[in-house]
């Protein structure tokens, strides 16, 4: 195998961040290479074409499609306002009593008569264009101008990759209300103080803790764990395949270790803990797919001193700390104690590629398949 | 202007091959060279696809995948520009080398078509016979709004839009009225922003000018011959290879690395699921068999069949969001825990088994080390199969709004009834593939979830795909199909066994159901009495043939009618024990429903089948029962 370990997730103190803001379609960057930005200030913009009404005419006008254009009064092209006629048929009593007894179609919205069909019958009304933007995300500088589709923002700080979660991209202080990485986050260390705040639990954000975050008005939530139960409690409905990062939530969850009680890891949770009181940004966003995608913290910092080529390549050796992300082992974090390379029989019966553990609560040498563990650096 | 792709056999020399898969996850190559006249595979090698960030150049990844093989083998194969080919007089390089591709999520399509079940159901089989991942399917009777139908069309940046509708001669206005919707909606593809989205147009012919009129300006406009030109016969090959096409110049051209990949191949690359369906309908032809493949994937499973006398009924089916990593949350959302429970002989928390499979939705890439975890995978395994089958039945079926009253004789099977062509007593192979199905611990773990979640019927060959190779040799089978019919039947199946499964059921459990005799490749003659709810295997190896004899209970048949005894020549033995007789019953299935009866019968059938190992799973069994 090229590759026979699972590299851990990124937390990192220290990094060079890069962040890439590109519009669905073409439009127009609005900031210059150079500019310091903040995370609500947008970068580009573009229209997007305003939703098209299709209006049936023959079918109000009770005439053949072909005969459509007969009695269009309105033109390809023509600016319409909502309830002005676009085609109207005269009759013999409208001829007597006037165009009010004339049978009309009128356009049900403002916008522009985009196309007229003898084939179909139909028209299409366009309603006006309408603007999306995208924003800065996080605070840095403009580093790259991407013609007409956006930029690349960068910054140095602290960079955090969670495993899971749901919610946006959003920004708010980061606040610390556990003591440690095991301690589970309960509604009570939740209070009014958090509002607009990015709180950090520990092992656990409890279903109670998740609605008085709601309720008092923060951002975001991360901790260790979430119990699947909890989780489609909070967000009404199931999560069927791991695309994440739309739901219509207020707050977003961000776990970084799985689904359960699980604590955080403690580098995490100490990274974090330093941070505390700082400004972050944040996006639940996870797609685990072609191009995995993983939920982040970033917290910019210009006075961190970044290292390059300080990556971890993912290698491990003995002496190396890692966490089991499997059963029977699921959480605990270990230290390698050899790397066999001959193929292993594990207790399903399969022959894998395997490694020498210790388990760090017990002290206890177990053996678990390499494609079940992840880097943890300390 | 269109590069026409073009795979045709190669006449001069072949000896070495190099094949690669660029798959969403990993790239894998094989090695194919021959040995004493015959092709062979051997070595492979794997590493992780390269698409996305940091990389962004799916070259890295085949390279890797490359230079394993040559850690392997001992010999190179890589040059500055890519894979050398021919091979050099130092013996570097190979003869050829060609590839498959689904990274970067693959061919991601939407389909339509006037009537839902008739012109837009067939749009959607040449879609998926191409390939594609068919990510809606808009038709004028869906019963959407047309605003809805619009924002459907602009909400999902496909990578391009098969539209069909009428038969020629036929309606022209709802075919136009398709049209508009899709003008309306003014789509972007998903890759290659400012780049116009290709659309297919393969409707009625009287129609082009008017679909020209509406949508060359907005789109990449191609029309193609119609695929639905009277009612009584589909042509999908149009525009199937008109998707084909555009795979290339669109969709590959817009994937990072995949201008220098295509350089690198003589061959044009193939989306690997169309590969795939191409190496099960030579397999189907060659066994003259009817077969039916499946593909279960971290995020897919896909569903292929091949019915008829000729072979003449090819149906793809992609159930996107059944799969065994990214998508196994949805698995248990769409079949319920009671279902997935319904396979597992030990209790478990609901909370507990949630959490353990929200796990690994999030980490993939992890395996089981337990047998409760294996036993819960599988599991998961049998429900995503099942639901996929279901799936696939319902679009593998004859072309609806056919009269019935027209000579049958001079048209399809299937014609008129729209009821699906599988028919599992006329099935002769099934042919298994992914992780889960391809390496299993025990091969006979494989044989067993294809056969509860499939409900074979009748004589079924069961085999599996051995390493995954079956994209590769798909390509292969186009340009040069005795390489990739003698490795695929060397090196790629493994016969699991021979399934004998009688239809029908018994009062109670243990009535009589089916005697076995079989003439050993001994000579010896073997017989077995298998009632009513059980399993027995006869013992016989993958190269090894017996004729059996089998004599029905009046209630069960076996393709000859109820109550028909049937003799079958050449019964082929397997990996997983040999000839299984299932006499579980079908149509209903003996499951029982209460949990003591349930778990006995489990057992009862893993050990006949020596499922797992029985000593360790009872651990978990006392441990949930106490």
């Amino acid at each position: 195998m090229a590759n026979a370990y699972t590299p851990g997730l990124k937390v990192t103190g220290a990094s060079r961040i890069q962040k890439r803001r590109r519009l669905p379609i073409l439009g127009e960057v609005l900031v210059n290479l150079g500019d310091v930005l903040t995370p609500e200030m947008p970068v580009a913009k573009a229209m997007i074409p305003g939703n098209p009404q299709t209006i049936n005419i023959s079918n109000a006008l009770s005439c053949e499609a072909e005969d459509i254009e007969l009695y269009m009064v309105k033109k390809q092209g023509d600016p319409v306002k909502k309830g002005e006629p676009i085609a109207v048929q005269k009759s013999f009593i409208s001829a007597i009593f006037g165009d009010r007894f004339a049978s009309k179609c009128e356009s049900p919205v403002d916008g522009v008569l985009e196309h007229v069909s003898a084939v179909t019958g139909q028209a299409i009304v366009r309603e006006p264009a309408m603007p999306i933007q995208v924003m800065a995300y996080i605070n840095g500088t403009v580093s790259e101008i991407l013609d007409r589709e956006g930029v690349v923002i960068e910054t140095s700080g602290a960079f955090i990759q969670g495993i899971f979660g749901v919610g946006g991209e959003r920004d708010g202080i980061l606040k610390v209300v556990v003591d440690s990485g095991e301690e589970i986050l309960t509604a009570e260390k939740i209070d009014a103080s958090c509002e607009g705040k990015i709180i950090i639990g520990g092992s656990l954000m409890t279903g109670p803790a998740i609605r008085k975050a709601h309720e008092v008005g923060a951002r975001g939530i991360v901790a260790g764990g979430v119990i699947d139960k909890d989780l489609v409690e909070y967000l009404g409905f199931d999560i069927g395949v791991a695309v994440t990062g739309h739901e219509n939530i207020p707050i977003t969850l961000i776990v970084t270790e799985g689904f359960g009680n699980i604590p955080m890891a403690h580098k995490t949770y100490d990274l974090l803990k330093s941070l505390d009181g700082m400004h972050a940004s944040i996006n639940g966003a996870t797609q685990i797919r072609a191009g995995v995608m993983r939920p982040e913290i970033i917290v910019p910092d210009d006075s961190v001193v970044v290292q390059e080529g300080a990556v971890n390549d993912g290698e491990m050796e003995a002496g190396t700390l890692i966490r089991c992300i499997r059963e029977p082992y699921f959480g605990q974090l270990a230290e390698v104690v050899d790397l066999p390379p001959e193929l292993r029989v594990v207790e399903t019966g399969a022959r894998v590629r395997i490694m020498n553990i210790k388990l760090r609560n017990t002290g206890e040498v177990v053996t678990v398949p390499r494609a079940n563990v992840e880097l943890i650096e300390e | 202007m269109a590069t026409e792709v073009k795979r045709e056999p190669i006449t001069r020399e072949i000896n070495s091959i190099i094949a690669t898969d660029c798959g969403s996850t990993t790239t894998k190559a094989i090695l194919i060279e021959k040995v004493d006249g015959v092709y062979r595979l051997i070595n492979r090698g794997e590493s992780p696809t390269t698409v996305e960030a940091p990389f962004e150049d799916v070259t890295a990844g085949v390279r890797n995948a490359v230079h394993e093989l040559e850690e392997l083998v001992g010999r190179s194969f890589l040059g500055p520009n890519g894979v050398v080919t021919p091979t050099q007089p130092d013996g570097s390089g190979v003869d050829i080398y060609l590839s498959t591709s689904s990274a970067g999520g693959g061919l991601q399509m939407m389909v339509a078509g006037v009537v839902k079940s008739m012109t837009a159901e067939s749009a959607q089989r040449a879609a998926l016979g191409a390939g594609a991942i068919v990510m809606d399917v808009i038709s004028i009777d869906d019963g959407r709004k047309p605003h809805e139908k619009i924002e459907r069309i602009r909400h999902l940046r496909p990578d391009m839009i098969l539209v069909s509708g009428g038969i020629d001669g036929g309606t022209i206005s709802h075919v136009v009225e398709l049209g508009e919707l899709i003008s309306a909606a003014e789509p972007k593809p998903r890759l290659g922003i400012g780049f116009q989205l290709p659309i297919i147009f393969a409707g009625n012919r009287d129609a082009r000018k008017f679909m020209l009129d509406i949508l060359a300006k907005k789109v990449d406009l191609r029309v193609v011959d119609n695929l639905r030109p009277v009612l009584e016969m589909e042509n999908l090959g149009p525009a199937r290879e008109e998707i084909h096409n555009l795979f290339m110049e669109h969709v590959m051209a817009q994937a990072p690395g995949y201008n220098k990949l295509m350089q690198w191949t003589e061959v044009p690359i193939m989306p690997t699921p169309g590969a795939v369906g191409k190496i099960m309908q030579t397999a189907a032809i060659e066994s003259k068999m009817n077969l039916i493949g499946v593909d279960i994937g971290g995020a897919t499973t896909d569903v292929f069949s091949v019915f008829g006398d000729d072979h003449e009924y090819f149906n793809r089916t992609v159930s996107a969001n059944l799969g065994m990593s990214y998508s196994i949350c949805n698995v248990l959302l769409e079949t319920g825990v009671a279902n997935i429970m319904r396979w597992v002989p030990f209790d478990i928390e609901e909370a507990d088994l949630r959490n353990r499979i929200r796990n690994k939705m999030i980490r993939p890439t992890t395996i089981p080390q337990t047998l409760q975890e294996l036993v819960i995978e599988q599991a998961c395994a049998r429900e995503a199969l099942r639901l996929s089958f279901i799936h696939h039945k319902s679009l593998a079926t004859g072309l609806k709004g056919v009269q019935k009253q027209r000579d049958i004789s001079e048209a399809f099977d299937q014609s008129g009834s729209g009821d699906t062509i599988i028919d599992l007593m006329n099935l002769g192979m099934i042919v298994g593939s992914g992780g889960v199905l391809s390496h299993a611990p025990r091969r006979q773990q494989s044989a067993l979830m294809m056969l509860d979640s499939f409900q074979l019927e009748g004589f079924t060959e069961l085999t599996v795909d051995s390493i995954f190779m079956t994209p590769q040799l798909g390509v292969l089978s186009e340009v040069h199909p005795r390489a990739a019919a003698e490795v695929f039947h060397r090196d790629c199946l493994i016969h699991l066994g021979t399934a004998i499964v009688p239809v029908g059921s018994a009062p109670k459990e243990g009535d009589p159901c089916i005697t076995v005799t079989a003439k050993m490749p001994n000579g010896e003659t073997l017989e077995k009495v298998i009632p009513f709810g059980s399993i027995a295997v006869i013992p016989l190896s993958e190269d090894e043939y017996a004729d059996v004899d089998c004599r029905l209970a009046p209630q069960f048949d076996l393709g000859n009618g109820k109550g028909r005894n049937v003799h079958r020549d050449k019964v082929r033995g397997g990996v997983a024990g040999g000839i299984i007789i299932d006499a579980r019953g079908r149509r209903p299935f003996l499951l029982p429903e209460d949990k003591p009866n349930r778990i006995r019968k489990l057992t009862e059938w893993f050990v006949s089948l020596d499922i797992y190992p029985m000593d360790i799973l009872a651990k978990y069994m006392n441990q949930g029962n106490g």
